[in-house]
């Protein structure tokens, strides 16, 4: 990302743990951001605009759209993507749950899902297949795995609600 | 190996599953390469002319642009339009990107701008001052000639003949009815953004691209710009969905190779949301259909007339027609179909292509004359069944539609159903129950198909083929394949796929990848069991008791090791079944659907729809029924939502985001049932399989407006169906 001199700034974000630091322009996208210059393409981009939910990641705790931050914004956040999600060997138990309910075809919404997912069971608010799925509505998926990423949450949610706490 | 130990027809979780789960899958827009430029296009603002000037003053003063391509300063193309034709293309000349100064579409790439950074290129982009010569345009279907399409587009089913004299049939039948239907054009917007990452190389350009077909992109590079002498290669190894969009290759890859060989650098293209509603568009369409039958509704004449969109450079053609003819029992059929040109880009196949469509009109019709006639629209077609298909006067390798009727209606409750309109509700909602029969061609692709698959020295066999995974499962179930020819546990199988280096492959579309692919795998590792089991006897190292796999991990290292390195593969090939079938094959769904309108807001809620399939035979229930769901979700948003507007005054489509193109989301989605009929085909292909991946769409979108007549009254011919059509036709009738 070159960028000139006078207009950029320095950024530093903490990203699944690690402090990474970068200078921006002010119009980079923390979405661009990862996915250029930290090379963290799990995070997707599907609309740019803050429409389609490809791009959520947590930040601070809470799932946003990383298309509609400015990295030079908000440096100084503590952000989990996709890549931070589970262990080098084993699956979260959401990404578990994707799977065993096939909630994914293509698998270009799924890294967005599963953080919007992550996102709603911490919130605390939905408890119904309904509540679910509303708050599942700002991920779209065009592969219409909608059926199954409901059952994936809601089997997620009853051992967290079982737990207290997510593993 | 016995029934009990094959995994195929089992439910395995899918292969790629933990890779896209994980954020690993790489997709075209995300390899690292180094020294990259990004580029950005800039389209057209009107529908038809010229360009006069473009002025790049502004934009090539913006740090960090490095090139601005336009029809002036291209790189040379060939000037025959043949030498563009890909794999997919309908007749027509192939529209090329900055060929020249004229606009045909708006929407239309007429600059490219690459810059060291992604965000320097588009804030260019913006500053690219063009000036045009307008021309009066077209872009109303309605107000647009007819013709019919005077060279037929290859690998589409023709337009069935006519039979019987359906003019006089219609008019001495007691019951009829006639309608007019339209659909609106719908854009395919997979989620993943159509990108293409061109890693040049003074010997080989290596291209990650977002396609439905890696082979054909690269034979279309080749040959588009001359890059014969060099090696060139396509890598899709995943892709973010397709639904037809990536069946020829796109403006991305064209454009961002273009840039590449003009710059000789790597270069990334990513199309924002906007410019993919011009890449393609399912056509819209102005239907008729005629429906006579006799007292006991036994269908006298059937006339379907279709008018669908097409481009000024193309004559896109889809089979809209293709089961108004075959579906139902009738001695008397008429059938039309035309085009009309319009100033946008060529409509491209989208899921179901033409069946999604005219099926619509169709089943539509076959409920409005159940309703005439008096008669349960179940019952209606059970009267009208046909076990031969009379267009082609043949029988059907398989035809379980009778078994899909019968599961599906009882799933769903079918007969608790009470005829009248509007005779059933809860509060505020109406409740409506409407069904309709889908139909799909089961076929192999014409073009034949290879794959390779190598014994490796850890032991592990890997099956390689250029075939994509669009979502689909293809790795799934290839893998699913192989674990049983020969003999071994599927964790043993590794499936690369999705690059054209690797064995060939026709676009994967037209459901038929399974079937073919498929075969294709079954047949390499056929021949590579054979060529193991005898060079394992020479050496003394098989096992051949029963229960045992073919061969175990041991066995097979000191088997290569007596090779000493030399490995083992085998090349298999499906050729296309000779032509002049004598069977038709489809695959069939019978779809019940049930809507809940609120009689104030005409908001309509999907609640449940129960999708019975016959498909032959079904490798992987759990990828199947995913298949079956998704495409059941691009239904309701077919019947409900999607509206690629056009704003005919400029000529130009007036949605550009998922802001204003709808599609369903998570919260329009409610319970979806999907129920495999058994079906046994011997003949349809090698593995028995017909293909799942379109005849999920077909039958949706008029099972809801269906269920919408029965909860409201009001029949909706006119898709989508929106809350504000509802409402106007609601107050028409009150
Ligand atoms: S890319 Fe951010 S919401 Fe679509
Ligand atoms: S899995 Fe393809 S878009 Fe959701």
């Amino acid at each position: 990302m070159a960028a000139a001199p006078n207009t950029a700034h320095r950024v530093a974000y903490t990203i699944n743990g690690v402090i990474r630091v970068a200078t921006v322009e002010p119009g980079v996208t923390l979405l661009d951001l990862l996915r250029e210059e930290f090379d963290l393409t799990g995070t997707k981009k599907g609309c740019d605009h803050g429409q389609c939910g490809a791009c959520t990641v947590l930040m601070n705790g809470h799932r946003i759209n990383s298309c509609l931050v400015l990295a030079v914004s908000r440096s100084g956040s503590v952000v989990t993507t996709i890549e931070g999600i589970g262990t080098s060997d084993g699956l979260h138990p959401l990404q578990e749950a994707f799977v065993k309910h096939d909630a994914l075809q293509c698998g270009y919404c799924t890294p967005g899902q599963i953080c919007s997912a992550i996102g709603l069971i911490s919130e605390g608010t939905a408890k119904t297949r309904d509540e679910i799925r509303e708050g599942m509505s700002g991920n779209l998926c065009r592969c219409g795995a909608y059926t199954g990423i409901v059952d994936a949450i809601e089997e997620v949610m009853a051992a967290v609600s079982d737990a207290e706490s997510l593993p | 190996m016995d029934q009990e130990q094959t995994v195929t027809g089992k439910s395995i979780f899918r292969i790629d599953g933990p890779p896209k789960v994980r954020g690993e899958a790489k997709y075209a827009a995300e390899y690292k390469v180094p020294d990259l430029l990004h580029a950005y296009v800039v389209t057209a603002s009107i529908a038809k002319g010229r360009i006069l000037s473009i002025d790049l003053s502004a934009a090539r003063q913006f740090p960090g642009v490095v090139e601005i391509l336009s029809h002036k300063n291209r790189p040379w193309f060939w000037p025959v339009s043949f030498l563009y034709k890909d794999a997919a293309g309908p007749p027509g000349k192939p529209f090329m990107p900055l060929y020249d100064d004229r606009v045909h579409f708006s929407g239309q790439p007429v600059a490219l701008v690459i810059a060291e950074s992604y965000e320097a290129a588009r804030d260019a982009a913006a500053l690219v001052g063009v000036t045009y010569k307008a021309e009066p345009h077209a872009t109303d279907l309605a107000r647009s000639p007819a013709f019919i399409p005077r060279k037929h587009r290859i690998g589409v089913a023709p337009v069935p003949h006519p039979t019987g004299d359906a003019d006089r049939a219609f008019a001495s039948a007691p019951v009829k009815i006639e309608a007019a239907y339209t659909t609106s054009p719908e854009n395919h917007h997979p989620m993943e953004l159509f990108a293409t990452t061109v890693e040049w190389g003074d010997n080989i350009v290596t291209v990650y691209d977002k396609t439905q077909s890696p082979k054909s992109v690269e034979l279309f590079l080749k040959v588009a710009f001359r890059l014969i002498g060099r090696k060139v290669r396509v890598v899709s190894s995943y892709v973010g969905g397709g639904f037809g969009l990536g069946l020829r290759p796109q403006q991305s890859v064209f454009l961002a190779v273009m840039a590449a060989k003009s710059l000789k650098r790597s270069v990334r293209l990513v199309l924002p949301r906007d410019h993919m509603f011009a890449l393609g568009y399912r056509a819209n369409t102005v239907q008729t259909v005629s429906l006579a039958a006799d007292e006991k509704g036994r269908l006298q004449a059937i006339r379907h007339k279709a008018i669908a969109a097409t481009s000024q450079f193309e004559d896109a053609q889809d089979p809209i027609l293709l089961f108004s003819a075959s579906l139902y029992r009738c001695d008397n059929v008429k059938l039309n179909y035309e085009l009309a040109k319009l100033d946008t880009v060529s409509p491209c196949d989208m899921r179901a292509p033409g069946a999604a469509t005219g099926m619509f009109a169709l089943e539509s019709a076959m409920d409005e004359l159940a309703y005439a006639l008096g008669a349960d629209p179940l019952a209606l077609r059970l009267t009208n069944y046909t076990e031969r298909d009379q267009s082609e006067n043949r029988p059907f390798s398989s035809k379980a539609l009778r078994e899909c009727y019968a599961q599906g209606s009882e799933r769903f409750g079918w007969d608790k159903r009470s005829h009248a309109p509007r005779s059933m509700r809860e509060d505020k909602e109406l409740i409506g129950w409407g069904m309709a029969t889908g139909a799909w061609e089961a076929a192999m692709s014409p073009a034949p198909a290879r794959a390779e698959v190598r014994l490796r020295s850890d032991g592990k066999f890997e099956v390689t083929s250029s075939i994509t995974d669009i979502g689909t499962g293809t790795y799934t179930i290839l893998s699913q394949i192989a674990a049983d020819e020969l003999e071994t546990p599927i964790e043993r199988i590794v499936v690369r796929l999705g690059d054209s280096a690797l064995p060939f492959n026709p676009i994967q579309g037209g459901s038929w990848t399974a079937a073919t692919s498929g075969a294709a795998v079954q047949s390499a590792c056929r021949k590579l069991k054979a060529k193991i089991t005898s060079q394992a006897k020479k050496a003394g190292v098989l096992d051949r008791r029963p229960g045992t796999e073919l061969l175990s991990a041991s066995a097979l290292a000191d088997l290569l090791k007596l090779r000493r390195g030399g490995e083992l593969s085998a090349t298999g090939t499906m050729f296309s079944p000779p032509f002049g079938k004598r069977f038709s094959s489809a695959t069939h769904a019978a779809v019940f659907a049930e809507v809940r309108v609120d009689e104030e807001l005409s908001v309509v809620r999907v609640t449940r729809i129960v999708c019975a399939v016959a498909a032959g035979r079904i490798l992987n229930p759990t990828t199947a029924r995913s298949q079956i769901i998704g495409a059941t979700v691009m239904g309701i948003g077919k019947a409900l939502h999607e509206d690629t507007a056009y704003d005919h005054n400029l000529g130009r489509c007036m949605a550009h985001s998922f802001g204003d193109y709808h599609i369903p989301s998570n919260a329009d989605v409610y319970d979806i049932d999907v129920v495999f009929v058994d079906e046994t085909d011997t003949q349809v292909s090698p593995l028995g399989v017909k293909g799942v991946g379109e005849i999920g769409v077909v039958a949706v979108a008029p099972a809801i407006a269906n269920a919408i007549f029965h909860a409201t009254g009001q029949r909706m011919r006119d898709l989508p169906i929106t809350i504000d059509r509802l409402a106007r036709a609601r107050s028409r009738a009150s």
